[in-house]
């Protein structure tokens, strides 16, 4: 038996018998590779992020000018891959600040998590949870204004709205991440009208409103929690964008300010030495795009194991 | 459906062209202009107008085709967007080809061979395309092709859109246009589209300079449509390849690539098609990024530097162009549909 195929049958029997549906979606995302692959990967990350202040070889913020002999932009230097014992250990090098490069990629690891899963709340909550629940339960001239609204924010390119909104709240980290929630309503907002549309026509509802349960509670305790489904696959793999946004904004002067060790203001820091310190872009830039692909991997396994068409295949 | 959207998009540009904090007087004077000096200013732009009054003008002049006067370099706007459009324009198809091309092709032979090991690989690669920071991608194929690979044939600019000394004509002049000619604002937008100029006046060494310099920008810019659009041709086809119809072309002993390409794919690009449509939304916000990269002064980079700068007139006008472009694009999307399937009619 191969390897992995060991690992899957290991994981298989560590899940607890029976057939609730979220044991189901388990049991169908330990048989997925990429889900696997993907959950493994975020995993790291998170460790990385919660032990960041045991990891982290330096201060992230902690300019080493006259603490140690090392020059702006120095490459990596790893003793063990050869680099001298006399010069200082920096893994990934050391920034234009002369700060260390790692301990920055590090910490950055935890405000990329926070970034992911900050604004993907708030649209989940102010999209999925108000907009779009009370749009699908509501109906008539309110759904019409509200769906109305979001094909307006969707008309725009999402960044563009992005960057406007940033520029009327004024640069900075809370408000960039305001802005990429503010622009990922729409998205939830749709999902969960459909979702709540179509449980609202289920017999177990018209039965609560027969015998007189206030619209409300069967709007929050009975029709939300069946109609989360997919609006926890698509927060997932919307948590993916929502870092790239974030770094983007960054990136572009208008989200985390220096010293913050943000990856996407990292890159945008030294994006100009790219011919001369390639490193110092190069690692960022792999970090963001390692932790997208990851919440990709999960969101995509999610959403195949969520299937119920998928289910039981 | 496309009008109250283009309303509501021209209403909410207004409205946060309005409430950007700063005082847009002294954002464009200077900081030392006096009160009097602001007064007249404000007076002389309407700025002191109730608001349902500016935006009933606002709408009047863009019914004309006026976008106003840029407040800090006095030019008319729509000068502005037949001077930078064509260059976002040029970026934007290219990268479209770019992805569609690639896109549809990868789609298909991962899905012609599903499940080997060239589909794992197919998808691994659509995979990190989908995840790639559109900005961290430009810098690196920029480190590569302009670096790495100085002094090979591989090598590639890695900023600007010609290289310094090469230059096209102006087609208002090639013409003999007069300014005030009826086609004179059309022509010089196409003027500005390099590659079109270089090919109507036959100006080849301007031509392979521009599409060298077109290259990276494309790639970085289409990458993740390009994976998009793998990911949905591979599971359309996939599911079209399972149809009866699909098998009765192979009993009929019809050659493989004619039951893939005239069969197979006539009934699964109607998606791809829809996500290609899509794609131009993320397009246009790409290039943002793309142009600050490689040094390319379109649409995105006056965006940015307009708002930045709190130019009103300037931001609306670019917003309202680009939201046009994509309502029409995704109603030629929609149009496309009932060329692509004839069950669809569009009554």
């Amino acid at each position: 038996m191969p390897p992995s195929e060991a690992l899957v049958r290991k994981l298989d029997e560590m899940l607890p018998r029976g057939s609730s549906l979220w044991v189901d979606v388990l049991r169908n995302i330990v048989h997925r590779r990429s889900a696997i692959v993907g959950g493994a990967m975020l995993f790291c990350l998170i460790v990385t992020a919660v032990f960041a202040p045991l990891i982290a070889t330096h201060d992230p913020e902690a300019v080493l000018i006259g603490v140690e002999n090392v020059k702006r932009r120095s490459p990596p230097c790893i003793h063990l891959l050869g680099c001298p014992p006399d010069q200082p250990q920096h893994l990934m090098g050391v920034d234009g600040n002369v700060r260390d490069f790692f301990s920055r990629m590090v910490y950055g690891a935890r405000l990329s998590l926070q970034i992911g899963f900050s604004t993907v709340s708030f649209a989940i909550v102010v999209g999925g949870l108000l907009i779009g629940a009370v749009s699908g339960y509501v109906g008539g001239w309110m759904d019409n204004l509200l769906m109305r609204l979001m094909d307006v924010i969707l008309a725009f390119p999402y960044l563009l709205l992005a960057i406007a909104i940033v520029t009327v709240l004024g640069p900075g980290l809370i408000n960039a991440l305001l802005a990429i929630g503010i622009v990922s309503i729409p998205i939830y907002a749709r999902v969960m009208r459909s979702s709540v549309l179509a449980i609202k026509q289920m017999d177990f509802v018209l039965a609560d409103r027969a015998i007189g349960v206030p619209p409300t509670r069967i709007l929050f305790r009975r029709i939300l929690p069946n109609a989360l489904t997919p609006l926890i696959v698509q927060g997932t793999l919307g948590i993916a964008t929502a870092i790239l946004d974030a770094a983007a904004l960054s990136f572009l002067g208008l989200g985390a300010q220096p010293p913050t060790p943000e990856w996407g203001l990292m890159l945008s820091e030294e994006r100009n030495q790219v011919f001369t310190a390639p490193h110092l872009v190069f690692f960022p830039g792999l970090a963001i795009m390692l932790t997208v692909l990851s919440f990709n991997l999960l969101g995509d396994g999610l959403r195949d194991a969520l299937d119920p068409r998928l289910r039981h295949r | 459906m496309a009008v109250p959207v283009v309303f509501g998009v021209l209403f909410i540009t207004f409205a946060l062209a309005r409430v950007i904090p700063g005082d847009p007087c002294r954002a464009i004077l200077g900081e030392k202009a006096t009160d009097a000096v602001c007064e007249k200013f404000i007076q002389d732009k309407g700025l002191d107008r109730p608001i349902p009054v500016q935006f009933a003008i606002y709408l009047q002049e863009i019914a004309r085709g006026d976008f106003g006067v840029s407040f800090r370099t006095k030019q008319a706007v729509t000068e502005m967007i037949v001077e930078r459009l064509p260059q976002t324009i040029e970026l934007t198809i290219a990268a479209m080809i770019f992805a569609s091309l690639l896109g549809i092709f990868l789609g298909m032979i991962a899905a012609y061979w599903a499940n080997t090991k060239v589909d794992v690989a197919v998808m691994i690669g659509a995979n990190i395309g989908v995840s790639m920071p559109v900005f961290w991608l430009g810098l690196m194929l920029a480190y590569v092709f302009a670096l790495v690979l100085k002094d090979t044939p591989l090598w590639l600019p890695p900023s600007g859109r010609l290289s310094s000394g090469i230059s096209v004509a102006n087609l208002t002049q090639w013409w003999g246009l007069e300014p005030g000619h009826a086609l004179y604002g059309l022509v010089s937008f196409l003027s500005n589209l390099v590659i079109l100029n270089a090919l109507i006046t036959g100006n080849w060494t301007a031509l392979g300079d521009a599409v060298k310099h077109l290259i990276l920008p494309a790639i970085a810019l289409g990458t993740i449509p390009m994976s998009i659009i793998a990911r949905m041709t591979r599971s359309s086809l996939l599911e079209v390849l399972g149809l009866d119809y699909i098998r009765t072309a192979r009993a009929k002993g019809l050659r493989e690539i004619w039951v893939i390409f005239r069969h197979a794919m006539a009934n699964a690009m109607l998606p791809v098609v829809t996500v290609i449509g899509l794609s131009l939304g993320s397009l246009l916000s790409g290039a943002v990024l793309t142009e600050t990269i490689f040094g390319l002064s379109g649409v995105g980079r006056i965006m940015y530097d307009s708002i930045t700068a709190r130019d009103y007139g300037v931001v609306q006008g670019f917003v309202v162009v680009i939201a046009l472009i994509y309502v029409l694009a995704n109603l030629a999307v929609d149009l496309s549909y009932a060329v692509l399937d004839p069950r669809i009619r569009l009554d």
